[in-house]
């Protein structure tokens, strides 16, 4: 049925683009005006492509599909491509975000506009080919190349402390990966090939499960952020550009959770059900702890970004909740978390931009000058706080009630969290948009242009439908979570079973 | 199958012969013609050593011993003479800026050059104790003259006569630990010690202290590691770039067929040593690299860690681990040549300067450079897709098999450490402010940064052919 390998296509189409932009040299405004054209043709192309995939895809069916496999690196280790449910809401919404990212960049960053660009495409095949690889090591190979752009992106293109801000995400991340490194090569010796499908279907000893299932949670935990190793994020993501930032919490932290739902789960199902009150424990600590922390923050991307912690505490405590409705939540709570909080990333960068501070204390009252801008931010903040009518609040909604049937504490305790979430998010949003506009910096700033309108619309339009209408996302990845749901209790309930006949 | 039966005795050892007499040819044309020839004899150097290494893979295919056993041609002596080959050639390509410079013009450096990589094709071929001894002193012999070759440069001197006296005591330990053996084996040819050496016998495993001791100097591992970096510093810079390549591979490469033919009844006994010598090059390469502002410095404690990295795949004795040594050292070679490439490069209104400061901005400046650069540092901290990751998968990978877990625990978080100083490097030429333009790059620089950077950067493609081939070589040891 399918002639061509689309999802490669998809993967590497923005390399080339990279390519063409490098091929088109100069350093004067032309050049720079090329660049940006080329890398946001390049980016929209790619998701046009992307797009082939949704519809062609088959949603009633778990198995993988647009599959795409060719010897490589040795035996039992291939380049295998495919995507299923789980994977391909992540690849849109990679290929979605993308264009967003050149588009609110383009007036705010000047300087190098050329590897800019480049280092964004780089980042998307990066990230693409990180969802839609099943090989490990190919998984591997993307998922720690991502590390790469990103360490320029922040280092070159940031704020005053990037220096630092960019060394610690660097070696945090690289840190937990050597580990999973090493559990995937125990992995490769125990059933001979590092392919994922048929890994999903190896029984793993015990004890290598254990193991294997700390080393996978030392990446992703550390990828995800969850607590207490998320102090790299704050750091990364106030120093980072805006579009990095953007890319960094809406689709760089989802391969934490990714990970959890395509590795640790289906592969170590027993030390997955073992680990998951640890899970949990720090699921509800991220929740509350770094709401807590969010209250106290004076930079807006800082409370953001522990912001994004606490989301993250939902998504781990669902999906190891291990029931249809933790998981299929936890997905949905990614996606609907990559698109408000990548929103509310935008929308600090839009007063970034015309302020250049990010101290909550320099704004106030913009709703008298910015009514526009006021109304959208009120948008992502409602969904930030999980109001029902937005996307926020299906997937919080959905992992609680997920762990609810799991583990009552842990849903009572994490649902006080989405008070402390309300409390933040309410509360940045009065000090910035509400009051009287006194501050004489403030008061001839200007509202959004069209730029800025056609970046944060397409965003708006989305969170409410999500909200409203979650079926199209929940849809996608219904057979697939199902299947894996499935698989995970089957595993447990024999050993179950075991144990009670001994 | 061995060939003195078909009555060519001399055949495994043509290439050999052919470097051998060719050296001396381009010596007599030097000493007739004077210095005036050191340009067309370092172009016949290359082309002699690109000739030798036809005739190492124009071989009949398998196994040749020949001397009587104490010479031995498989496809690990071949993939490794290759490499070494490829590395001296390099090197030559590397110095022929150093070398015209008139002041300076010493044709002997080809020459020296010629007869240490003639050293470490005997090395790698050896298949008893006393042609190991005679490879290795060739070798070293030739190379503490070339890091001497500055001879008015008193840095370089000191790194000449230090190499010498420390190269010399591990000579003594070598000699003792092999007499050792002798003594409890009562033979000294790889075959027969492996047959005589089944228990773990007090003799024997001294003998394999002193002779490992002496190898690790060759290799700089720790703790016989001291002399790297005042001789990779004090050195003349493409003497440098040889000492880290060519060298290496050949040390690398008898450290291996010693360990393994030699003593396969009693790996116990000296996997620990090798266990311990690993983790104590990685810390330490890791960690007394953090602290470096001359980039030659800064490289020879990236060697020492290197070295440990390769010695992870040694430490599990099996098929893997030889087959991880193998690419380990090959990509190893490739990413040094670049990055020596462009340390050479590193000039400043025909200055050189050494200092890691001295990269300041080099992405504005000279952009492409600096991506290179940026990938070799990417890869020599084994960051994926690069060409470095691959090199520790398959070390790491055999490490893992043979149950080694906690040496790869360490080995791969020192691997982080070490990953914070390539970093810093790449920091400043890309987060830094720019310092006035480097010179223009030399064409034959050039040449070699591309096609080492384009390996380094595009071997996740087709990785295919070097690892079959590695995997055969490996197997022949088995």
């Amino acid at each position: 049925m399918i002639t061509w390998p689309i999802l490669s296509v998809v993967t590497f189409l923005p390399v080339i683009g990279a390519l063409v932009i490098y091929l088109n040299r100069g350093e004067d405004e032309a050049a720079r005006r090329n660049s940006r054209w080329i890398a946001l043709w390049t980016t929209l192309v790619t998701f046009a492509i992307s797009l082939i995939l949704v519809w062609r895809f088959d949603p009633s069916s778990a198995d993988f599909q647009f599959v795409e496999k060719t010897s490589w690196l040795a035996t039992g280790i291939t380049y295998h491509m495919g995507v299923d449910g789980i994977s391909l809401p992540f690849v849109i919404l990679t290929t979605a975000l993308m264009p967003f990212c050149i588009i609110a960049s383009w007036r705010s960053v000047t300087s190098r506009v050329r590897e800019y660009m480049m280092a964004f495409l780089l980042l998307e095949t990066l990230l693409v080919g990180t969802f839609s690889a099943l090989d490990l090591v190919l998984f591997y190979l993307f998922f720690e190349g991502g590390l790469i752009p990103m360490f320029l992106i922040i280092g070159i293109w940031g704020g005053p402390r990037r220096v630092y801000a960019s060394f610690k995400f660097f070696l945090y991340t690289l840190l937990g990966s050597v580990l999973m490194l090493l559990a995937i090569m125990a992995l490769y010796w125990n059933a001979g090939t590092t392919d994922i499908p048929t890994l999903m279907h190896t029984a793993v000893p015990r004890g290598l499960q254990t193991w294997a299932w700390l080393a996978f949670f030392a990446s992703f935990a550390v990828k995800m952020p969850m607590w207490p190793v998320h102090t790299w994020l704050p750091d990364a993501h106030v120093e980072a550009p805006t579009a990095g930032s953007v890319v960094l919490a809406a689709i760089l932290l989802k391969l934490g959770g990714y990970g959890f739902l395509r590795f640790s789960l289906p592969m170590f199902p027993l030390a997955s059900h073992d680990f998951a009150p640890l899970i949990f424990s720090l699921s509800v600590i991220a929740i509350i702890y770094t709401s807590l922390v969010a209250l106290m923050q004076d930079d807006i991307k800082k409370l953001i970004a522990y912001s994004s912690v606490a989301h993250m505490g939902f998504v781990t405590m669902g999906i190891f909740a291990g029931t249809m409705q933790g998981v299929a939540g936890g997905v949905f709570q990614m996606v609907s978390h990559g698109i408000v909080s990548g929103a509310l990333f935008l929308c600090v960068g839009i007063v970034y931009d015309r302020m250049h501070t990010r101290e909550i204390a320099a704004y106030g009252g913009l709703v008298n000058r910015m009514p526009l801008y006021a109304l959208v931010f009120m948008v992502f903040t409602m969904a930030n706080v999980g109001l029902p009518g937005t996307s926020g609040f299906v997937g919080e909604f959905m992992t609680l009630l997920g762990t609810y049937k799991v583990s009552l504490p842990t849903a009572v305790i994490a649902t006080l969290g989405v008070i402390l979430s309300a409390a933040y998010a309410l509360w940045l949003y009065r000090k910035v948009v509400f009051g009287a506009l006194t501050k004489p910096s403030l008061a001839s700033i200007k509202d959004l242009t069209f730029r800025e309108c056609l970046t944060l619309f397409p965003l708006v339009a989305l969170t409410i439908l999500f909200g409203v209408y979650p079926k199209p996302v929940l849809d996608m990845s219904a057979a697939s979570v199902q299947q894996l749901v499935n698989n995970y209790n089957t595993a447990v309930t024999a050993v179950k079973a075991a144990a009670l006949l001994q | 199958m061995s060939f003195q039966s078909a009555g060519y005795p001399l055949l495994p050892v043509l290439p050999e012969l052919v470097l051998a007499v060719g050296a001396m040819l381009l010596l007599m044309l030097g000493a007739y013609r004077g210095q005036g020839t050191t340009r067309l004899i370092t172009t016949l150097a290359v082309v002699l050593l690109a000739v030798t290494g036809v005739l190492v893979l124009s071989l009949p295919a398998g196994k040749h011993v020949t001397f009587g056993g104490s010479f031995i041609v498989d496809d690990f002596a071949r993939f490794l003479k290759v490499l070494a080959l490829i590395g001296s050639a390099a090197t030559l390509i590397l110095s022929s800026e150093f070398l015209s410079d008139p002041s300076r013009r010493i044709f002997e450096f080809s020459i020296l050059v010629l007869l240490s990589t003639l050293g470490m094709m005997v090395l790698i071929s050896a298949g008893d104790l006393i042609m190991l001894y005679l490879g290795l002193e060739l070798m070293s012999l030739a190379l503490y003259v070339v890091a001497a070759s500055n001879r008015d440069n008193a840095k370089s001197t000191e790194a000449g006569l230090k190499y010498f006296v420390l190269g010399a005591l591990s000579s003594g330990m070598l000699l003792y630990g092999a007499s050792l053996i002798y003594g409890f084996t009562g033979t000294v040819a790889f075959t027969g010690i492996a047959a005589a050496a089944k228990t773990g016998d007090v003799g024997v495993v001294f003998g394999i202290v002193f002779l490992l001791a002496g190898l690790c100097f060759k290799v700089s591992a720790v703790p016989f590691h001291m002399w790297t970096p005042d001789v990779y510093e004090g050195a003349p810079t493409p003497v440098t770039a040889f000492f880290a390549s060519a060298p290496k591979v050949a040390a690398l490469a008898v450290f291996t067929r010693v360990t393994l033919t030699a003593f396969p009844g009693i790996v116990p006994q000296w996997q620990q040593i090798v266990v311990f010598v690993s983790i104590a090059s990685m810390a330490l390469g890791s960690f007394a690299a953090i602290g470096q502002k001359n980039i030659k410095r800064l490289m020879a404690y990236s060697s020492i860690g290197h070295m440990g990295f390769a010695l992870v795949g040694l430490a599990s004795g099996t098929v893997e681990g030889a087959q991880g040594v193998l690419i380990y050292i090959a990509i190893y070679v490739a990413m040094t040549l670049g990055s020596f490439a462009i340390i050479l490069a590193m000039k400043r209104n025909g200055q050189a300067v050494e200092n890691i400061s001295d990269f300041a901005g080099l992405s504005r400046t000279n952009p492409l450079l600096a991506f290179f650069f940026a990938m070799l540092l990417f890869s020599l901290a084994g960051i994926p897709p690069l060409a470095g990751f691959f090199a520790k998968w398959y070390v790491f990978v055999a490490a893992i098999k043979a149950g080694l877990f906690t040496l790869a625990v360490i080995g791969v978080l020192t691997s982080v450490v070490g990953a914070f100083y390539y970093l810093s490097i790449i920091k400043v030429m890309y987060f830094d402010e720019p310092l006035p333009k480097l010179d223009p790059m030399r064409v034959e620089l050039r040449t070699v940064l591309a096609v080492a950077g384009l390996f380094n950067i595009f071997f996740f493609v087709y990785p295919g052919p070097l690892v079959s081939v590695a995997t055969a070589a490996a197997k022949s040891l088995f």
